[in-house]
């Protein structure tokens, strides 16, 4: 079907604002490749299905609207106490002054920027052949312009057990900055690694991740997106399991005009785990959406999607999110939750939970509620000498619980949970 | 200690009167008993004291300590030391039973100008507290009433009662559900915290929890009143034939 002109002409227009990278020549195939498929399905509308609860305009007008650098004062940084190998952009640019030395013992750390970078055939294998994978049955248009622009982003690749977590961080300096990331992580058959993300990155930032984990491998994630009230920002994960492998993400998200977080996952190797969760906190101009797509293609496996959402003075949330079984995919262990607490009743929650299932041996569960704080536990709080702010505030925590606990390690759990803390304290006034 | 004058109390959805004119007074030192039919108005009178929504008071007053508490906010009630053991406690998923403990001890501490308890010294407190009432490790680990039996929901009151060493203890029904054992070490429970400082009202429908709370007062309450008030052999009357006699009495 040919493209409609509306599209083809917004779809002319962004590209007609972005600078095509020429390097390194590996990678070119790929951004060639995924031109032509952004031609071909232009980028979202607000017609389009896929995008009827979010409108991706601004994620697709040609200059990012700005977004005002938010300052945190003497707040400690997240993550500032854990022991991680830290690379730093600002607005979507590497600086190497800020960032450590990219070494570390099991892990292999490139740029896609770098011009002296080798030529990495583990990640020409991957560059863009997991978001094209993650494009059908549903496309994903604003990865593969990702694919297409992207001019840096980190190539990891993981032999061994990493001695401690990779963070990447996002800094925001200019209000009309727009950052285009794309990272390829490949982890070895038995490593593991931690990649943190924090920051903003830009008024607006498209990020790209592509994950291989191989048979008995392990990856986890764990991210805070940018406080800047302004900010917007479409992040992709796509995920690739082998056999026996794990996959745990966790995303917190407080403030920000705009966020499309989408995680496409496929469960390819038997007995393979993943969970994806997230903690959202939106007061006022807040749109969130995580859109969620899990694929079951092999026996046994595992997932978990557990998404939270805390919304006041007209803050949305989104959720779409699926699990499909295909026909050999027994003993398939699927959950998925999606709740929103509306802390006021000008704020919505929009979901789409959806199930499609061909194995017959399977079990599959899912949920979606929306609703206001628990009065009858308020007031048993209460009546135990808790002030009604301390009491709410202990609910709301209470509320966000099962997606936090979804964050393996202790530290960093912690350390989320303080910012989930902050957020509420700042809005007791 | 507790003095309520001529409470009418109506919902606040409907127009319906629940309480139609409740005195009681109950003196420093002293444990009352009220018993009455089921629907009777003792748990809209416990909800009141404690300061749950959905009521209206149209008439009368209740004090604690000569000071008005309807007109405080619930904590407040809390902090002046008002408690009540709830007939149907409350699950609270997410909230460890711990960090509710803790926060409550330390808010009604902090309300009344008192330094919040350490946590070496409250990790004692509640251990201590919670052995006398069997109470293991897990359970107090484990979000507040969330997979409790019933028992165990009703001990898990007492031991914030204890915890919090309230003036005023207000007590629903606190026996049903509980076995003959958590009957005997709940009211241990109670009768460790009975001082001279300290009033009780224990509601409940049967003799066999006075056998051990032994009370000093026994009120009949039918049709939103206390109909009738007198000794433990009150409690042992209604066991043995039941209200007809007493409501025909009043009538
Ligand atoms: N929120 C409410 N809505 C409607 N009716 C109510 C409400 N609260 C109380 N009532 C009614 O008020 C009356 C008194 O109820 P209450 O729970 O105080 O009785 P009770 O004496 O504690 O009974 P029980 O011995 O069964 O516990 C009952 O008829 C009850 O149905
Ligand atoms: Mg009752």
């Amino acid at each position: 079907m040919a493209l409609a002109k509306v599209k083809m002409d917004a779809t002319e227009a962004r590209l007609a604002s972005v600078a095509l990278p020429q390097s390194p020549a590996w990678a070119q195939k790929a951004r060639e490749d995924a031109l032509g498929r952004l031609r071909a399905a232009g980028l979202p509308g607000r017609r389009d299905e896929y995008w009827k609860f979010t409108n991706p305009t601004d994620l697709i007008s040609p200059e990012a609207p700005e977004a005002a650098v938010f300052n945190a004062g003497d707040e400690s940084p997240v993550f500032g106490d854990i022991d991680r190998l830290r690379i730093v952009f600002v607005d979507g640019v590497f600086d190497p002054d800020a960032s450590d030395d990219l070494e570390m013992a099991g892990v292999e750390i490139d740029r896609l920027g770098d011009p002296a970078a080798p030529d990495l055939h583990w990640a020409r294998d991957l560059y863009g052949v997991l978001e094209a994978r993650g494009q059908t049955p549903v496309a994903r248009p604003l990865a593969t312009l990702n694919t297409a622009a992207a001019a840096d982003g980190v190539l990891i690749r993981v032999t061994g057990k990493a001695p401690r977590p990779i963070s990447l961080s996002y800094l925001h300096s200019d209000p009309a900055s727009d950052a285009t990331l794309h990272h390829v992580v490949r982890v070895e058959a038995g490593g593991e690694l931690t990649i943190l993300e924090n920051g903003p990155a830009a008024a607006r930032f498209n990020k790209c991740m592509e994950i291989d984990i191989a048979d008995g491998a392990a990856f986890h994630h764990v991210r805070a997106q940018g406080r800047d009230h302004e900010r917007r920002a479409v992040t992709h994960m796509f995920v690739r399991l082998g056999t026996e492998s794990t996959y745990k993400s966790f995303t917190l998200t407080a403030n920000g005009v705009m966020t499309r977080n989408e995680q496409v996952v496929e469960l390819t190797g038997d007995n393979a785990i993943a969970h994806v969760a997230g903690a959202a906190l939106g007061d006022g101009d807040f749109h969130h959406d995580d859109t969620v797509f899990v694929t079951h293609d092999a026996i046994n496996c595992e997932s978990r999607q557990v998404f939270k959402k805390v919304l006041r003075n007209g803050a949305t949330g989104v959720f779409q999110g699926k699990i499909l079984v295909k026909p050999d995919a027994q003993k398939t262990d699927g959950y998925q939750i999606s709740q929103a607490l509306l802390l006021d009743g000008d704020s919505q929650f929009l979901a789409k939970p959806e199930l499609e299932i061909y194995a017959d041996d399977v079990a599959c569960s899912h949920g979606s509620t929306s609703g206001a704080i628990d009065e009858t536990a308020l007031f048993y709080l209460r009546s135990r000498g808790v002030p009604t702010k301390d009491a709410q505030d202990l609910l709301v925590l209470a509320f966000l619980t099962e997606a936090i606990e979804e964050i393996e390690d202790e530290a960093i759990g912690d350390d989320i949970r303080s910012r989930l803390e902050g957020w509420l304290a700042r809005r007791r006034s | 200690m507790l003095e309520i004058k001529n409470l009418h109390v109506s919902l606040e959805e409907e127009e319906k009167e629940i309480l139609k004119g409740v005195d009681l007074t109950v003196e420093a030192g002293t444990v009352h008993a009220i018993m009455g039919p089921n629907g009777s108005g003792k748990s809209t009178l416990s909800y009141v004291l404690s300061g749950r929504g959905g009521y209206e008071v149209t008439e009368g007053t209740a004090t604690l300590e000569g000071e008005d508490v309807l007109e405080m906010e619930p904590e407040e009630r809390a902090a002046a030391g008002l408690f009540l053991a709830f007939q149907y406690p409350v699950e609270i998923p997410g909230v460890g039973n711990m960090t509710f403990l803790r926060t409550a001890l330390n808010a009604q501490r902090k309300a009344r100008g008192e330094e919040e308890i350490s946590a070496a010294d409250f990790l004692k407190l509640i251990r201590e507290k919670a052995k006398a009432l069997k109470i293991d490790a897990d359970m107090l680990k484990r979000p507040v009433n969330v997979g409790f039996s019933g028992g165990e929901k009703k001990r898990n009151e007492i031991l914030q009662m204890a915890m919090l060493e309230p003036r005023m203890c207000i007590l629903d029904e606190t026996d049903s559900g509980l076995d003959v054992d958590a009957m005997k070490l709940v009211s241990e429970g109670v009768n460790a915290l009975r001082d001279a400082g300290r009033g009780f009202l224990v509601i409940t429908h049967y003799q066999r929890l006075l056998d051990h709370i032994k009370p000093d007062v026994v009120h009949i309450m039918a049709d939103g009143r206390i109909v009738k008030t007198g000794g433990p052999e009150l409690a042992l009357e209604v066991e043995h034939n039941g209200y007809a006699g007493i409501l025909a009495e009043v009538a």
